[in-house]
């Protein structure tokens, strides 16, 4: 069992922003590439991934856009197996193309958090996930 | 992704459940009292709260006399490390297809 540190994903492409931008955002092209979707640049709206249902999963994540920084950010939460967890999408423009950052974690810290009043998010456990496993080892 | 158990994920949703068990973990065994105590928490909504952990196996419980103690059990926790193993290969996979997309939206 090897715990996945941080799932971050940086790279630079050579195209511009605008184009990665189109690639992100426009429906029937992150069809191409991500999943089927209803997916709209809107903040606020909800929407689903879909993908091929498989056995005890539907294959569908349930979203909802959080950012949109035309050409530069793009967020949306990622909802499956009752854990909302959140996709971020950076864009920085360089000489060559552009630098995109995908970052899947930062989970949701919850509102509702109420055991010695912590305010104890995904992230934190997340973090402290990694120090528990090791310890099985 | 397909055996991935949902009862786990979703007992681990709740973060008064999450801070139950990752105090099990960091200080060992206790009884739901010592849980309870100065934890903002009444005793009843603890226990519950053990009761869903213990369910999908991430605490166990001891009874000695009146007393139930708990601790945490984290072998348990596999499935949501084999889940985050999942998502960072899933997504190497769909950001590369992203840069082969690009490339076609070229032509």
């Amino acid at each position: 069992m090897t715990p996945t540190r941080s799932l971050v994903i940086e790279k630079e492409l050579p195209h511009a922003p605008e184009k990665v931008w189109r690639a992100l955002t426009q429906g029937p092209l992150v069809k191409e590439w991500l999943m089927d979707n209803d997916f709209q640049p809107v903040v606020g709206h909800r929407f689903k991934f879909r993908s091929t249902p498989v056995p005890n999963w539907n294959g569908i994540i349930d979203s909802e856009v959080l950012v949109v920084e035309p050409n530069k950010k793009l967020s949306y939460s990622w909802g499956s197996f009752g854990l909302e967890s959140v996709v971020v999408w950076t864009l920085t423009a360089t000489e060559g193309g552009t630098l995109v950052r995908m970052e899947h974690s930062g989970f949701r810290s919850d509102q509702d958090a109420a055991y010695k009043g912590a305010n104890y998010g995904w992230r934190k456990f997340i973090g402290n996930l990694e120090r528990v496993v090791a310890g099985l080892q | 992704m397909q055996t991935v158990p949902d009862a786990l994920f979703k007992s681990l949703a709740d973060p008064t459940r999450r801070a139950l068990f990752e105090r099990l973990s960091r200080e060992g065994e206790q009884t739901v009292r010592m849980l309870t105590d100065n934890s903002g928490v009444s005793q009843p909504a603890v226990s519950k709260h053990l009761g869903v952990l213990k369910h999908v196996g991430l605490v166990r419980a001891r009874h000695t006399g009146r007393q139930t103690h708990y601790r945490a059990h984290p072998r348990a926790l596999a499935p949501l490390v084999d889940w985050m193993s999942y998502y960072s290969r899933f997504w190497h996979d769909r950001f590369d297809r992203l840069e082969d997309f690009l490339k076609r939206m070229d032509q």
